[in-house]
């Protein structure tokens, strides 16, 4: 009989502490796989964050390490400058790298430091429960907005990728979802492009995954994909939004 | 325990911290222990300026003094400030070109260079910091004439154009220092 | 060996690259900014790498990240920007990865200023960070000093895998002195042992974590910390004496620069027939506790002279254990105690000491 699906030797086998309905486990699943494909596992090292995906050090099957909040790229800068042979990505939620780590992450993409970020967005606090995340959307009710996002007060939601490719510095920048089969089978195009263009030097790449929160949504999974489509996916857009090859012919310097 | 404290001060820009250390290179060339602390500020041109440079025989201890044996003085506020600082019988070298006023110590040995002119007839006004330290050396003979001039050169190697310029305000107030002393 | 005229902040970075350091992460700050800007230029020269960090917060992730894959690195920073960089420390000695950081330390608190000061004894030698951990801190009195404890501290760091924190003030950055570097050109790398992540091809696959939900797994990591740092104070304090070999009634403890200006109060002060002795701790943590009880003890009386409001003094009364009077000299906010003023204190407490 024909094996047509296996378990990734890209993550171990222990279970994980995700939420029933969650991504993050789509997620990984995807990177653990790309990594095997690409033959990378064995000289990848990976930056798990605090928020959700903390114990992620627990599920990718290769040397990782635990960063404070919101560094996992100036951990990683650190990996890569030092042992530049290695493959390094950074696994990051919205609070971890769009709140409290903005600042290491776009300095991180403007150096063109040559690793891979993987950017969790659903739109809210989930470990911390429920709590209003730089990328909530604008009324979506969280513990801290509990009359929905004020616009007003707390300004719009953040759309990393976009902010990322406005920089000069040639990178590769997308985002994806995987609230569904077909938009799971081309994000793992894109992140494969990812580890791709890391694994060639060439760049910093980015990819940016729009992930559901059952839990703290307070809906069921399906209801979940079915909120991120609708509610999510008119505000961010899905595509790449930044190739390294768009620098070519761009402004140069003496 | 001869220590030799040297402080020499002015706006900043004028040089003296350069000179200071033409003064400690000069002295670690004969062997002598030396430090040379600055003060450090966040003027980067036209604040006042100073720099202790320390010339001992054996290991320096504080590098930080606030009663030099010497001071060079390039304006009238760091004469005004330093000048009553100086220990006894020290030494207090004053550009007359730029300082309008006398120092006030009797019990001192002091000089009044006109650093400024004799520095524009060596070829730059801009010299006139090699000028004090021409006369400071020249009068008190701490260091080597010769050995100072080779590190004005190893200096200013990347610059050569202004070597000889440099060299010879060095040199005109070193003259001008070893005279004053002649004339006791 | 011969020696060159240097300023402190750029034979610090020499030292590095000599002790085999390849690789800086830092961000400029006064009075420390020639250390970076003598590696953005040095460290390409001989295959290494400097990068300026977006923050002193990046920096020290930055040296998280390169000591956690096993390299030898190297950040510096003063004052504030120390501040910035405890939240890292505390991770990277829960990790226990060999790092090195320089605290040119500057007056404070708040932005405080730019000029010289010892106010960062309490936060290098007590309360870095959050949770239980030590460092190891040394306080170089001159720059060849400096540069002998930039090196050693490598060599300290990677031996007991622990952070290791050089602390001078401003002047030891900016001051220049004559100083000889070793005659080996660079020491060789850092070897990653069983720890560093270096990819798991044909190995188990590695974690550099500080996260322990088991409390008793925490703890065990917390006396493992604590027994490396009791062999640390078996096996690595330093110190100075300085006159102590006749007689004195009295026993300054100074660190740093000011044990420097101690040590010229000192000798001026035999020549009018006072002999006062001197204890410089090299080891700032750990502090010599029981040499210094012993100088303590030959004396009637110890003053504790910093250029703070008086920190050092706590770990002079711990090693007070014979009860002897202890007072405190100092300044500080950019003012350095002068070798007049340290000799005033001395004479006036000689004098009360006849009464």
């Amino acid at each position: 009989m024909k094996k047509i699906f296996a378990y990734s030797d890209g993550l171990t086998r222990k279970p994980t502490h995700y939420c029933p309905g969650c991504t993050h486990g789509v997620i990984h699943r995807l990177v653990g796989e790309t990594l095997m494909e690409l033959g990378l596992r064995e000289r990848t090292v990976g930056v798990a964050p605090v928020g959700c995906s903390v114990l992620a050090y627990e599920y990718f099957n290769c040397d990782m390490f635990e960063a404070s909040h919101g560094r996992a790229p100036a951990v990683a800068t650190g990996a890569k400058r030092t042992r530049p042979n290695l493959c390094v990505f950074t696994y990051q939620g919205d609070g971890d790298l769009a709140s409290i780590g903005m600042a290491e992450i776009v300095h991180a993409a403007n150096r063109g430091e040559k690793f891979t970020s993987i950017f969790v967005n659903n739109a809210i606090y989930g470990m911390t429960g429920g709590q209003m995340a730089p990328t909530t959307m604008p009324n979506q009710r969280a513990t801290t907005c509990p009359a929905g996002r004020d616009v007003n007060d707390a300004g719009y939601p953040i759309k990393v990728a976009e902010l990322l490719a406005t920089l000069t510095t040639p990178a590769f920048v997308a985002r994806v979802s995987v609230h569904s089969p077909q938009e799971t089978v081309k994000a793992k195009q894109v992140l494969r492009q990812a580890f791709e263009y890391q694994a060639e030097g060439r760049c910093y790449t980015f990819v940016e995954f729009l992930s559901t929160c059952p839990t703290n949504w307070g809906l069921s999974p399906r209801e979940s994909d079915s909120w991120l489509e609708q509610e999510m996916l008119p505000y961010y857009s899905l595509g790449i939004k930044k190739r390294p090859e768009d620098f070519e012919g761009g402004p140069k310097w003496k | 325990m001869e220590v030799t404290e040297v402080l020499m001060a002015g706006f900043g820009g004028q040089g003296m911290l350069l000179s200071g250390k033409l003064l400690a290179y000069a002295a670690m060339n004969l062997g002598k222990e030396v430090s040379w602390l600055p003060s450090y500020g966040p003027e980067m041109r036209g604040g006042t300026a100073n720099v202790t440079v320390c010339i001992s025989e054996r290991p320096v201890g504080s590098p930080y003094i606030t009663q030099p044996t010497a001071l060079l003085v390039m304006n009238q506020p760091s004469l005004e400030k330093f000048g009553v600082r100086v220990k006894e019988k020290g030494l207090i070298v004053v550009n007359d070109t730029l300082v309008p006023i006398k120092a006030d110590r009797d019990d001192c040995s002091v000089l009044y260079i006109s650093a400024g002119e004799i520095a524009q007839e060596a070829g730059t006004v801009r010299a006139a910091n090699l000028v004090m330290l021409g006369a400071y050396v020249g009068w008190s003979g701490i260091v080597e004439k010769e050995t100072t001039i080779e590190m004005i050169k190893k200096e200013f190697a990347r610059k050569a154009k202004f070597i000889p310029a440099n060299v010879a305000a060095f040199e005109a107030g070193f003259d001008k220092g070893l005279k004053l002393r002649g004339e006791g | 060996m011969t020696k060159v005229l240097m300023k402190g902040n750029e034979a610090i970075g020499e030292a590095a690259i000599r002790a085999g350091c390849l690789h800086f992460f830092g961000y400029p700050i006064t009075p420390q900014s020639e250390v970076p800007e003598y590696l953005s230029k040095r460290l390409p020269e001989v295959g290494g790498q400097y990068v300026q960090a977006e923050s002193e917060v990046a920096a020290s992730n930055m040296i998280y990240g390169a000591a956690g894959v096993g390299m030898r690195v190297l950040t510096t920073s003063s004052s504030p920007g120390i501040s910035l960089m405890a939240e890292a420390l505390s991770y990277i000695a829960c990790c226990e990865l060999p790092v090195v950081v320089v605290n040119i330390m500057r007056c404070g608190p708040g932005l405080g200023g730019i000029l010289p000061s010892q106010s960062d004894y309490f936060q290098a030698t007590k309360g870095t960070a959050h949770g239980d951990f030590d460092i190891i801190v040394l306080a170089p009195s001159s720059v060849q000093e400096a540069v002998d404890l930039t090196i050693i501290s490598f060599e300290l760091a990677e031996k007991y895998r622990n952070p290791v924190m050089v602390i001078g003030d401003g002047m030891i950055g900016q001051m220049m002195e004559p100083v000889s570097f070793p005659d080996k050109e660079i020491g060789p790398p850092l070897d990653p042992g069983d720890w560093g992540l270096t990819g798991c091809k044909d190995r188990p696959r590695r974690i550099v974590n500080s996260l322990y939900l088991d409390p008793d797994l925490l703890y065990q990591q917390n006396i493992k910390l604590k027994e490396k740092f009791e062999l640390i104070k078996q096996n690595e304090l330093r110190f100075e004496l300085y006159n102590c070999d006749e007689p004195y009634d009295l026993l300054l403890v100074g660190f740093g620069m000011m044990a420097r200006i101690c040590k010229t109060a000192i000798d001026q002060l035999k020549a009018e027939g006072l002999n006062v002795g001197l204890f410089r701790p090299i080891t700032v943590n750990p502090f010599p506790y029981e040499a210094c009880a012993e100088a303590i003890g030959r004396s009637k009386s110890v003053i504790s002279v910093e250029m703070n409001m008086g920190q050092m003094i706590e770990d002079v009364r711990l090693a007070n254990v014979e009860g002897k009077p202890v007072d405190f000299f100092g300044k500080t906010g950019g003012l350095i105690p002068a070798v007049e003023e340290v000799q005033d204190k001395v004479r006036e407490s000689l004098a009360a000491m006849k009464k």
